[in-house]
């Protein structure tokens, strides 16, 4: 009985096939990766909810932006441009916090730095429901990116570093995780937006 | 002597490839891996706005959207032209939201529910109106954390 041998699998084309795979996952990828600005909402109201503390009109920083997209920052008509450099004018406030109107101090326990002065400012945020989301995202770019940029000078002053080192090294290193901890007690991101008005539509 | 002789004379010899196909199948594996299909049909147009200050979205899998913008031209002969929410794969009002936010909570692992992210696509010139009732949803449910999808700019303007 003759036995024939098997013949070998021609694996000539394997590569072809591959070839066509490859170029189908290489025209359905998408490399590009999602962007935001990421917020934190507040909690949902309470039925029965003690009324909100007051708060003195020095420490708020007001900012309303009504359907025509016309911002109005502290009583004054101003372009979203020079928004940033008014909010870090505030957030920053007056080192020895006796101007008046510029955010009082509060004694806060700060790591590293110990017991010191911090402000009580807040930023209000108020929008009509006409105005456009660009314009939205706008504002609050500007607002995040002052909270951003005094917390990076302050770094930079105080610790020699910024920002971005400090939360690089955030996870590694206790001193760092600590110097960021600092710098965000001392510049706690306030950013408090009001219920819509609809006077707009 | 002469077997060494031999093999010099023998000219160029072909490329050998025979390593080809694996090397292609590596390359295959790494797109397979790492290609995310697009899971929805946009019903919405959504042109996003710019921003300098943003973060990447990271773990995709613990982030889902919520499209706000005017229906695509071929629907709004059907729909009209005010901006709608879309969920998944349809129109929605701002009460599916609700429904929505617990449906994703179930697809995922309980640990990695506090850590779920909301990402609203508006379209830049929607109106705040819509987004903020969505943001009011968004609190009902509980689910605060969220992220407005925007493109990274060097500059704004006025």
């Amino acid at each position: 009985m003759a036995r024939r041998a098997s013949p070998e699998i021609n694996a000539g084309s394997m590569a072809d096939i591959a070839f066509l795979l490859l170029i189908f996952f290489l025209v359905t990828t998408t490399m590009d990766v999602d962007t935001g600005l990421t917020r934190k909402l507040p909690p949902p109201i309470e039925e029965e909810q003690d009324k909100p503390p007051e708060v003195k009109e020095r420490n708020v920083f007001q900012v309303l932006v009504n359907a025509n997209d016309a911002l109005l920052v502290e009583g004054e008509l101003i372009l979203v441009t020079q928004l940033r450099e008014a909010a870090k004018e505030f957030i920053v406030g007056d080192p020895t916090f006796t101007d008046e109107s510029m955010p009082e101090g509060r004694a806060t326990d700060v790591p590293i730095l110990g017991k010191i002065m911090v402000s009580k400012q807040i930023v209000s945020l108020q929008n009509d429901r006409g105005t456009s989301y660009e314009m939205y995202i706008k504002v609050q770019n500007e607002l995040v990116g002052a909270y951003n940029e005094v917390r990076n000078e302050y770094a930079q002053r105080k610790f020699g570093k910024t920002m971005q080192e400090l939360e690089a090294g955030a996870e590694v290193s206790k001193l760092f995780d600590d110097q960021l901890d600092a710098v965000k007690k001392v510049y706690p991101q306030r950013i408090s937006e009001a219920e819509p008005k609809n006077v707009g539509e | 002597m002469s077997k060494f002789k031999k093999k010099k004379s023998g000219g160029i010899p072909a490329v050998n490839t025979a390593a080809l196909p694996d090397i292609v199948f590596m390359l295959l594996f790494f797109f397979m891996v790492t290609t995310v299909m697009r899971e929805v049909t946009l019903k919405v147009k959504v042109v996003t706005p710019q921003a300098t200050e943003v973060n990447k979205l990271e773990r995709k899998s613990l982030v889902s959207y919520i499209y706000i913008g005017e229906p695509t031209d071929l629907l709004q002969a059907q729909f009209g032209t005010a901006d709608r929410i879309q969920l998944n794969d349809a129109f929605a009002t701002k009460k599916d939201i609700i429904p929505f936010v617990e449906g994703e909570r179930e697809q995922t692992d309980p640990a990695e529910v506090p850590l779920m992210t909301f990402s609203i696509k508006a379209d830049q010139k929607a109106e705040m109106g819509i987004v903020t009732d969505v943001k009011q949803e968004l609190r009902k449910a509980n689910a605060l954390k969220i992220n407005y999808s925007t493109k990274k700019t060097d500059k704004i303007v006025d």
